[in-house]
């Protein structure tokens, strides 16, 4: 209605995918990572849940662009990880577009997921954390394209 | 002239999740403690009391209601966290709790006789009997009836009460009586009534491999999913199991509820309010399923003689929906 820009459904062709995986996986999870702490940083992230976070490992993979990031929550900040655990505690995988449609809230997660456009493997509570955790911020009110005004 | 209609309730979350549904049109919003003394306990979601007052705050300044749902049932040697909650309630001042208990819809008439009390779902009050109980005995302005009616049903409730009558719209159906399943404690040992979850996320294992994904509650296997088969949420009455050497939907499809194409109806029998199930989906459910709701809301108080569901409205209902598919659910089952 008032939305004014939409991320469409889209899929990276195979061969970016292909190119991804050779790229280094570090700066997805360092800019992953600085974003979640600048949100606890400001405070928009309540303690307990952080809290119940702390020790846990996460992946997160982009599977058109063949990206992951991996970040772990230690002392209430996150910090990206070099090495991929051989079982993360949490791991969420999906195509670009239907992250992009996350972070914009342009999308909710359950419906990506009944989708089967997002795949969430591994401790299910902790999931849902991650995501409640996400839903409850409430961001500043700007007029940025993609938000709900 | 306008036509009266019911009025929009919608669920709140989280506090982005209550500014979507106030910002979209919803009369009132409903929500919880961030804790077991409502039915939707979930790791991170719900208020924590600044959130709280915040939202209140927000949704009455608008002069939206806001109705606290303390619908699970008091567990032993626990009675005064539930008290505690309806105090709270009480002296944040909402517009209504919405209780199930029946212990603690005596307490809060008799402590907080000012407090307006509505029957939970939960309580699974079925017939005008049950309705016409809860308003004698503990004053009950309004209850919500479990979605397992015929409508037909649901007007022989209203005919027969003066107690308000809210209905479920829309939203994933929890097919059983209402606060009378015993699946989930089943599986489990924990259910809706007793923590405030069906099948709770700790039980839930969801596990990739080739060409399919697979749900276990507590290791109990409910579901196979082929890659491009729409999936649903883990619990034990959405599962696909084998009776009689065929497997399938035993007990339900995963499928969302979805009256529009019932609306007229539903406000002509005089159905006080509509619900929206959901305060565990995300802000962006929550103002699309409530933006909708709120058109065709509109558009029947405008012309009820031309009212038709938009196939826009019903597009954007089905996408949300789990399963992929909407139905009337019992509202129009044959048989009851
Ligand atoms: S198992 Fe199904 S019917 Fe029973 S409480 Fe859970 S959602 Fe409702």
């Amino acid at each position: 209605m008032n939305q004014t820009f939409t991320i469409p459904r889209f899929r990276l062709p195979g061969l970016v995918a292909a190119l991804g995986v050779h790229l280094p996986q570090w700066p997805h999870s360092l800019a992953l990572a600085s974003a979640l702490n600048l949100a606890a940083l400001a405070g928009l992230l309540p303690k307990e849940s952080l809290a119940q976070m702390e020790g846990r490992s996460f992946l997160v993979e982009v599977l058109d662009a063949g990206g992951q990031a991996c970040f772990a929550c230690r002392g209430g900040r996150f910090r990206p990880l070099l090495t991929v655990p051989a079982k993360p505690d949490l791991s969420f995988r999906a195509n670009l577009s239907a992250f992009l449609q996350l972070l914009a809230r342009q999308e909710d997660p359950d419906t990506l997921f009944f989708n089967r456009e997002l795949s969430i493997v591994g401790d299910t509570e902790l999931g849902l954390l991650v995501k409640n955790m996400l839903d409850a911020i409430d961001w500043p009110r700007l007029p940025f394209p993609g938000r709900q005004a | 002239m306008q036509r009266k209609v019911p009025q929009l309730v919608c669920p709140a979350g989280s506090l982005p999740a209550l500014k979507a549904a106030v910002d979209h049109g919803a009369d009132a919003v409903y929500l919880g403690y961030r804790n077991d003394t409502n039915a939707r306990n979930f790791a991170g979601l719900n208020f924590d009391e600044k959130a709280m007052r915040e939202g209140i705050r927000y949704a009455q300044s608008r002069r939206r209601g806001v109705l606290m749902a303390i619908n699970t049932f008091a567990q032993p040697g626990r009675f005064a966290d539930w008290q505690r909650a309806v105090d709270g309630a009480a002296e944040l001042g909402v517009d209504a709790v919405i209780l199930a208990d029946i212990g603690l819809l005596a307490y809060a008439r008799q402590r907080h006789p000012e407090l307006r009390l509505h029957l939970s779902v939960q309580g699974s009050a079925t017939s005008y009997e049950a309705v016409n109980f809860v308003q004698r005995e503990f004053g009950v302005q309004r209850a919500v009836l479990p979605r397992v009616l015929t409508l037909a049903q649901v007007e022989t409730v209203i005919r027969n009460t003066s107690v308000e009558i809210e209905v479920f719209a829309f939203g994933s159906l929890c097919v059983m009586n209402e606060g009378r399943c015993w699946l989930s404690s089943y599986a489990t040992g924990e259910s809706p009534n007793t923590v405030g979850a069906c099948s709770p996320a700790k039980y839930v294992q969801w596990e990739r491999s080739p060409g399919q994904m697979a749900t276990r509650l507590n290791g109990i296997l409910i579901d196979r999913f082929g890659n491009d088969e729409a999936a649903g949420y883990p619990t034990l009455c959405k599962g696909r199991f084998e009776v009689g050497g065929e497997v399938y939907y035993a007990l339900e499809e995963p499928t969302s509820l979805n009256v529009l194409e019932i609306l007229p109806a539903i406000a002509d029998i005089g159905v006080a309010a509509i619900k929206v199930e959901g305060r565990q989906r995300s802000p962006i459910y929550v103002a699309q399923v409530t933006r909708t709701l709120r058109a065709a809301l509109d558009e029947l108080a405008r012309d009820r003689q031309h009212f038709s569901v938009k196939p826009a409205w019903q597009s954007e209902l089905a996408k949300l929906s789990e399963g992929h598919q909407v139905t009337l659910g019992a509202y129009n089952r044959p048989w009851r």
